[in-house]
């Protein structure tokens, strides 16, 4: 198996409106891919396809070869882009409940992420800041030990120096056997740690290079690169 | 935490060079154990398969060598290090010395500027 998440033709319409039209896609193991693009291009609802929270109208989507199912939720990582967890539970109780969820999360790795990000177990979830509850989500999804990591939009929210620890935590946990997927408008943040970057444009892989490869010829960052391309 | 990165090149080719002028300046000696892949990226920010691009590259330019089993290490090469020391500097010197040429100094104004610069620093081996 020589790819993690494949793509073919993948399609989704939602009513009269195409969210995606078309992509093809081929992402391997070990990488980690930052899936770019403005409001409105596709984002969200590829990486919902992933995680099988929508069909595909046509084409195909697999993970590991496998179609999006129990079978591939147990590999895959999912950071929603929405508050989803129940806000009355207390942090230690998420933990607990990762833990009773899936065989793959690590409680030690949580912990010890909880404490270098100041976040109290005992804390009620929805007596946190937005950005603080951001953070609990993000490091309950990084403490398993996935295959493929989907991350919508994980440090839109949180503060800078958040930002840099959440970055380092993904560049420490990377591995050969895991992939991780992060959509995001903050190009610049995320760029030194990326491999490789997907473009969407209205529903469609306008590119698909990788980082060094776009500096390299186009002689600008990714950043620049996609002001260009996605200019109003 | 993070380095920071010229946006305008590949990263990995920044990575390189600043590699490079740690073995150089000896930060990195001659024979030293350097880390894990994963633990040098994480320290500069940036993604352990562009950290490991940049160390093929030194190991080509034979300034690296792998072992097998026990890591990454420098040169033992001291020539090798010296040289290239040598060739850097003078290639320092002449962008710097047409830097000052675009801004009208003769190489004699230079070379008394420098020295006047230089003078009452202590020196460094």
């Amino acid at each position: 198996m020589s790819e993690l998440l494949t793509c073919e033709g993948l399609t989704k319409h939602y009513g009269a409106k195409t969210a995606l039209d078309g992509v093809d896609l081929h992402i391997g193991f070990g990488k980690i891919v930052g899936l770019l693009g403005p409001n409105g291009s596709g984002k969200t609802t590829l990486i919902k396809l992933a995680n099988g929270l929508l069909q595909p109208d046509s084409g195909s989507i697999r993970i590991a070869g496998m179609k999006p199912g129990v079978e591939s939720k147990a590999i895959v990582s999912y950071l929603p882009d929405a508050d989803w967890l129940p806000g009355w539970m207390r942090v230690e109780q998420l933990v607990k409940m990762f833990g009773d969820f899936y065989k793959d999360f690590d409680p030690a790795r949580a912990n010890e992420m909880l404490a270098n990000l100041e976040l109290s177990p005992k804390d009620v979830l929805k007596t946190l800041s937005k950005g603080n509850r951001e953070k609990v989500q993000l490091i309950l999804a990084m403490s398993r030990n996935a295959r493929l990591y989907l991350l919508d939009e994980p440090i839109g929210g949180v503060d800078p120096a958040a930002r840099d620890y959440i970055l380092h935590t993904i560049l420490s946990n990377y591995s050969k056997d895991a992939t991780v997927l992060i959509s995001t408008h903050l190009i610049e943040d995320i760029e030194p740690v990326l491999d490789e970057a997907i473009f969407l444009k209205e529903g469609t892989v306008f590119a698909h290079r990788s980082v060094d490869e776009i500096r390299e010829n186009e002689g600008m960052s990714v950043d620049a690169y996609f002001r260009e391309v996605f200019k109003c | 935490m993070s380095e920071q990165f010229d946006s305008s090149r590949p990263i990995y080719a920044q990575l390189v060079e600043r590699l490079k002028a740690k073995i150089l300046a000896g930060t990195y000696p001659p024979g030293g154990h350097l880390d894990s892949v994963r633990d040098m990226a994480a320290a500069a920010g940036v993604n352990p398969n562009t950290m490991q691009r940049a160390l093929a590259q030194l190991e080509t330019e034979g300034l690296v060598r792998t072992e097998r089993t026990a890591g990454r290490y420098v040169t033992e090469d001291t020539m090798l290090i010296e040289q290239l020391r040598a060739a850097t500097a003078e290639k320092f010197a002449e962008e710097f010395l047409e830097k000052m040429r675009g801004i009208g100094y003769s190489p004699a104004q230079v070379a008394e500027l420098l020295a006047r610069q230089t003078k009452g620093e202590p020196n460094h081996e």
